[in-house]
Parts: structure tokens; sequence; C-alpha cells
């Protein structure tokens, strides 16, 4: 039933640090490259090679630039995927049964024998984060790699989603939300993770941990990473004879 | 939103077909239109039924899966696309139940004026639960509102009326006996409609603002730089749909004229002015710029509506 649950006996979900992630895009690739032969395999392509290429991804790594009041930039990651929300409006909106949210983890998944393909849970994610396979006539989505994390063939450690294994910088965390106590769950008090878009009042199982502040220069003021050129007006001695004979051949 | 052109000939027929059918057994119990013409009943009652089953097979053929289309009836306790499917099938019976008694017994008496009622309720709540489809959808703001619903039952109701009225008048009744209900439903539509577009923009510019609060802090500004594709994807293709937004106000103005100043002039003015015979000239063509209008609305009403997804895509 499309109806969602009450309450799952586990939240299993990411949290994802924007202040580390470097948009390297390591995690949208090792997650087509699993999913691809994964629980909603094949993942695919229309034109891989020549011009139009599109296809279904899980992942998708946005780059943004901030610019703070004072003027000061820098660069902002944003990889955007499935949030396994709690109020998972494509789960509710689907006319077949064919999306569901699992009682025991919350996981969001796609029966594919059962959608039609009218795409109306697509329209209903805030986050874009549902993909029509067009050969296959059916909806994908991120299953939060519900066949490595439970996977007895693979090694203990290796039990993660793809993204999470293979991020560089480890800004990726997985775990159960739903556990005060988890690591995750520590993870995001500590550092005031996020909702995305709370107002859609979607309630969404994954976690975004802002960028942290950039500790100012205590000469300037200015949260910028280097200092400006100094001044050497008041300079005397060798330094200061040094600095001006340079200052004539500029 | 991506105007599919299945889903404008799904809306705008069925809105019609529903439109007539929530009418005309309604306009035969209080004596508006005449119950022992079955020859009237046939032409009101078999192109509404089309209609209705043209829009909703029109509304399969977008599916990834046609075949599998029955299981969209199973989820009507949380889906309003599960429950317009029930609806619609629902509304079948009393529809089929009445045209038999008008067309093939030639009488709608007694028992058969439930079905009347029957058959108007059962079309209404599927004019209502197709405005519910997208009135539920958060992620798309200029939907989230009772108007949507509004305009769907109103311009459902005023198509139908323009339909039914040329039909009526080409059986050679005078059109001035639907002026009341031409001019409620004028107005409905026009108030609805107005509504809707009223709180478009406004709709959009407070989700705009709301949204990357996770990406940065309050005061700082997003740009963005570098989309995770070179190509259109499908995220893009289905929810990033902007040719329409140019030439919007021209749009709207456009379907503003047809969908509510024609239907005015036509249903609501000329019938108290002109006779029979010059108002047939005018009726029939007033009905079919209605029909064109509803359609323009139904593609603005698509094309206008923008997905806070496209937020993420720096879309403004």
């Amino acid at each position: 039933m499309t109806c969602l649950p009450e309450k799952t006996t586990r939240k299993l979900g990411l949290v994802i640090d924007l202040d580390t992630c470097v948009g390297c895009q390591a995690c949208v690739t090792n997650c087509k490259e699993w999913n691809t032969g994964g629980h909603m395999a094949p993942l695919t392509d229309t034109n891989p090679y020549g011009a139009g290429a599109d296809g279904v991804w899980f992942n998708r790594v946005h780059s943004y630039e901030v610019t703070t009041p004072e003027g000061n930039s820098q660069s902002l990651h944003f990889p955007r995927s499935c949030l396994h929300c709690e109020d998972a409006a494509c789960v509710t909106v689907c006319p077949t049964g064919a999306s569901y949210k699992r009682i025991s983890d919350g996981i969001v998944l796609v029966d594919e024998d059962k959608c039609i393909g009218c795409k109306l849970c697509s329209w209903a994610c805030p986050y874009g984060a549902r993909e029509y396979d067009v050969f296959e006539g059916v909806m994908k989505k991120c299953t939060l790699c519900v066949d490595r994390i439970y996977n007895e063939n693979l090694d203990e450690e290796d039990r993660v989603p793809a993204c999470v294994l293979t991020c560089p910088t480890g800004a990726r965390h997985y775990g159960d939300l739903g556990d005060p106590q988890s690591d995750v769950s520590r993870l995001v008090r500590k550092r005031n993770g996020q909702d995305l878009m709370p107002e859609m009042g979607y309630r969404p199982t994954n976690k975004y941990l802002p960028q942290r502040e950039k500790i100012a220069n205590t000469a300037t003021g200015q949260t910028t990473a280097l200092a400006p050129l100094e001044d050497t007006s008041g300079a005397s001695g060798l330094l200061g004879w040094v600095d001006r004979m340079l200052e004539q051949m500029d | 939103m991506h105007p599919a052109a299945s889903v404008i000939l799904f809306t705008t027929a069925s809105g019609i077909g529903y439109g007539i059918l929530a009418l005309a057994p309604l306009l035969v119990t209080y004596g508006v239109l005449p119950d022992d013409n079955r020859w009237l009943g046939a032409s009101l009652m078999l192109p509404a039924l089309a209609l209705v089953t043209i829009g909703l097979l029109s509304s399969t053929f977008h599916l990834g899966h046609p075949e599998r289309a029955w299981r969209a009836i199973s989820q009507w306790k949380s889906s309003w696309l599960s429950r317009e499917g029930v609806m619609a099938i629902i509304s079948y019976v009393p529809a089929l139940t009445y045209s038999y008694a008008w067309v093939v017994l030639g009488s709608v008496d007694g028992p058969w004026v439930w079905a009347g009622f029957a058959t108007a309720l059962t079309a209404l709540a599927t004019l209502f639960t197709t405005g519910m489809i997208y009135r539920s959808l958060k992620p798309i703001p200029a939907w989230a509102t009772n108007w949507t619903v509004a305009s769907y039952l109103s311009l459902g109701l005023l198509t139908g009326l323009a339909v039914l009225v040329s039909v009526s008048t080409g059986f050679g009744l005078h059109p001035i006996r639907f002026q009341t209900l031409a001019v409620i439903l004028v107005l409905a539509a026009a108030i609805a409609k107005n509504r809707y577009w009223a709180r478009l923009h406004k709709a959009w510019e407070q989700h705009a603002q709301n949204t990357g609060a996770a990406l940065a802090s309050p005061g700082n500004t997003v740009r963005s730089v570098e989309w995770p594709h070179t190509e259109a994807n499908y995220v893009l293709k289905e929810m990033g749909y902007r040719v329409a937004r140019k030439h919007a106000d021209s749009l709207r103005a456009v379907a503003r004229n047809l969908l509510l100043v024609v239907p005015a002039a036509v249903l609501c003015v000329m019938p108290s002015i002109l006779p029979l015979p010059y108002l047939i000239w005018m009726i029939f063509p007033g009905t079919l710029l209605t029909l064109a209008g509803v359609a323009i609305e139904r593609w603005l009403f698509f094309a206008e509506a923008k997905h806070v997804v496209t937020l993420y895509y720096g879309v403004e």
C-alpha cells in the first residue's frame, strides 16, 4: 500500500557534509556503477557518447558560488539524491502501490513490476530525486544501496551505500538517524545538520551539514584565506632600504 | 511543467464530458430541458460518454506501461490519481443507466431521477478528484491552492454547458433558458481563474526565498555555477519547461477572452437580444472558441507552473 508507515523501526539515511565535499563526482560515478547492476538495474542511457547524452542517475552534484554580505566568496558542492523522507509524497501519490516506504528501515523503493510509468511521483518530489527510465517505462530512484547494506557476500566494512564507500574526503556518512546515539545523529547535533527545503514539510531523513564559518583574519577581520599585501610605508633599516629599491624597479 | 499533449487532451475532453454529465440530468429533472425527446438525450449523453472515454484512454497514452493501467485504481486510500480512476469508473454506472432510460426507454421519470442525481454527483466528484491531483502537489506552488480545484470544476461545467447549449439550440430550444446558469458559471470560472493567476507569481517567490537554507547561511547569496549534467536530463525536461513563460501574459489574455468573454457574450448576453436563427450562428462558433480557450488555458496551466527542483538549477 502507498499509505506511509506511522513509524519505521529504523531511519537509515545519509548525512552529507557540505563543508568537506569537493564536488569530485566520485559518488555520482560509483552510484551509477553499482546501481546499473543492482536492485534497480539497469540505469539506462540515451546516446551516452554522442550529442544530447541523457540517462538515469540517482545522485547529482551541483556546484555553487556562495557570497557573504562582505563580498567574500567560496565554492559549495551539493550532492542531490533521494532523502528517504518520512512524509514521502512520492509514495502517497502513487496510484498503483509500486512506491513504498519500508517499515523496517524507512528506505523508499519502487516495485518496478507494478510501476505504470505515470511520473506523478517525480512531480511530487521537491528534490528531483526520481528519474524516469525511457527504455523500461518505469520510474527509478536511489535504493540507499539496499543490495549492499544487507549483503552478506560483502565484507562488513563494505556494507554501506556505494556513494559513501567511495567518497575520498569522507563527506558522506551513513547510519540510523532514528537512533539518537548513532554516529550520524551525533554528527547532525554537533554540526547543526539541516533539512533540505523544510518548508515543504516532507521531513527528510537525510541531513546536510552546513559549511563551517571561515576563521576571521585577526589583522583585518576579513574571512579571506590570504592576508592582504603588507603596508611597508613605515619600514626602516635594511628591509626598508630593500623595499625602496625594489619599488623603484617595479 | 512539461505540457504533455495527452494530459491536455485528457483534462479538456473529460472536463467537457463530465460537465455535460453533471448538468444534463439536473436540467431535465428541473424542467429546463425536455424529457420527452430521446434524440436530444442521445445527442447529449453519447458525446459526453465518448468524451470522458476518449479522455480516460488518452490519459493512458503517456504511461510507460499502459497494460498495467488497471493497477492505478488500487491505491485510493492515499492517492488522488487513484481516486480519480475509481471515480471515473464508478461514474459510468449511473451515467449509462440514465442514458439507457433517456435514450432507449424514452423516459427519465420516477426512479430514473435518482440515476440522474447519481450521474451529476459522480461527474462532479470525478472533476473534483482531477483538480485534487494537482492541488496536492506541494513542489508546484502554482497548483497548491484550492483555486486549482475551483478552476477544474468551473471550467468543466462551463465548457460542458457551452456544448450542451449548442446541441439544444440545434434542436430548436431557445438558449435563454440556460441564461442564469451561464451567468453563474462564467462568473465562477472568471473568479477561480483570476484568483489562480493572481497568486501564481507570489506563491513561487515565497518558495524561492525559503529554499537554500541548508545550502548557505542567511544573508549569503548562492549562485549556480555548474549543473550536474551538461545536457538536459529527465528532471529538466519534465519539470523545467520554459517555453511558455515568455508569452505567458499574451496567452493569458487570449485564454481569458476565449474562455470567459466569448461565453459571456454568446451564452449570457446574446440570448436576450438576438432571435433564434441568428443565435445559432453565434453559439456554434462561440462554443468552438470557448473549447479552444480551455485548451490554451490547460496548456498554460502546465507550462506556467514552475517546480521547486528548478531552484537547484538557479532558476529564479
